[in-house]
């Protein structure tokens, strides 16, 4: 079924839902992880990482506000206040992509994990029948493979560096690998988004499609497969999240808290 | 309607509309304008395409459009829209905005990402790919074996 806009979107009330609570998503997932990218700024390891990290957070925080901006069109509220007035009960973002960056190691695993998930789930959403999303998710596709190279290649290249940054890297993938299971969560209304041609497929193909593509880097760097996962404490698609997130939202909605009337 | 020399008034003021981090190549050359129409009575609707969805220039681009197309005679309103469909990629550069990128300094983008594009300065081809990212969220940068410079590129997308 194809919709073509945001009015005709409106006129279903369960399509309507299914559809904000997926771009609620990747709008948050994309807000969370830019936002983090952004705080390499001046501090990364090299003046190179420096500019790449930057690119990246710009990426990243103009692809959440291209989702925000498509929320706001179907009824929801301005992208500004979707981005930093929600409080973290709202937010539909992975736990992953919430918490501190820690060491270069651990902000590397994090990224290629996140940026292969969501290299899967943008070309389902670029099969979207939801005719603005498709759209974009064509567009934003062809900018994440930049993000999916760079970081591919710091994977492999720290990992086959051995010594400490082996161990770092190792340390990293032990870390990040029990908060991954709501990734792959697309929340409760996920029948209803693959009913309604939202997505041609649900969370257990993404998660399949995400495990083909993740093995092949484990294995070419002799790192073995940590095993399976589950939902283990919380679920940030049901808006259960730590306290990382209710410190990152107080930090980016600073200018905002203390002027709703700046513009910058 | 608006008549054909009318609509080619307002391809010309385009032009006059640059990218504001490359001064010298308009959004035209850049392959950004996917429509102008004349909507009756004076109005006029501006389809722009981004080149990368989080470009921080796209408010800056769309009110010289504004401003560009206002000061024409007989037209009373301009509306700018951004749009998605067709999705910018870099073939979208018109050989005259290729040309005016290598002038500037800037390689035009290679076909694909892997090699990196003849050097702008010394036309020598062979350079290393530096840095898949640039100053830009459209540019990489790259390094020149021959000239020993580093130089910028725009990113195939």
């Amino acid at each position: 079924m194809k919709v073509e806009s945001a009015e005709q979107a409106q006129a279903d009330s369960h399509y309507r839902l299914a559809l904000v609570e997926l771009l609620t998503q990747l709008a948050d997932d994309e807000l969370c992880l830019g936002h983090r990218d952004s705080e390499w700024l001046g501090l990364a390891p090299d003046i190179e990482e420096d500019v790449a990290f930057s690119s990246i957070a710009q990426d990243e925080v103009g692809h959440a506000v291209f989702f925000y901006e498509r929320l706001h069109e179907l009824g929801e509220a301005e992208p500004d206040d979707l981005a930093f007035l929600r409080p973290a009960s709202e937010r539909k973002n992975a736990i992953l992509v919430e918490g501190p960056n820690g060491d270069w190691a651990m902000t590397i695993t994090r990224h290629f994990l996140y940026d292969t998930f969501d290299a899967v789930r943008i070309e389902a959403a670029e099969q979207s029948g939801y005719v603005p999303l498709a759209q974009g998710a064509a567009k934003i596709r062809r900018e994440e493979r930049y993000h999916q190279m760079h970081l591919h290649l710091w994977f492999t290249r720290l990992l086959s560096a051995g010594g400490e940054a082996r161990e770092r890297m190792e340390r990293a993938v032990r870390h990040w690998w029990p908060r991954m299971g709501d990734l792959f969560s697309l929340g409760h209304r996920e029948a209803e988004m693959v009913r309604l041609g939202i997505l041609p497929w649900g969370s257990e193909e993404m998660r399949r499609r995400w495990e083909e593509r993740i093995r092949p880097a484990f294995l070419e760097n002799g790192l073995p497969w940590p095993g399976e996962w589950r939902i283990e404490g919380a679920d940030g698609r049901q808006g259960e999240h730590t306290g990382d997130l209710v410190a990152l939202i107080r930090t980016m909605s600073e200018v905002k808290e203390t002027d709703p009337a700046a513009r910058w | 309607m608006m008549t054909t020399t009318g609509m080619k008034r307002l391809w010309l003021a385009l032009e006059n509309v640059k990218d504001p981090e490359i001064p010298s190549v308009s959004i035209v050359e850049l392959g950004m304008v996917n429509a102008v129409e004349e909507e009756g009575g004076g109005r006029v609707r501006v389809s722009l395409t981004p080149t990368f969805v989080g470009c921080p220039a796209l408010d800056l681009i769309a009110d010289s459009v504004r401003g560009q197309l206002t000061d024409l005679e007989g037209v009373e309103g301009v509306e700018v829209a951004y749009v998605m469909d067709p999705p910018w990629t870099s073939d979208r550069i018109t050989p005259q905005g290729r040309r005016k990128l290598q002038e500037f300094g800037i390689a035009p983008p290679p076909s694909c990402l892997e090699v990196a594009p003849d050097c702008p300065f010394c036309g020598a081809g062979g350079g290393e790919v530096h840095n898949l990212f640039g100053p830009t969220a459209c540019r990489a940068i790259f390094y020149c074996k021959r000239c020993h410079q580093p130089f910028e590129g725009m990113k195939p997308v």
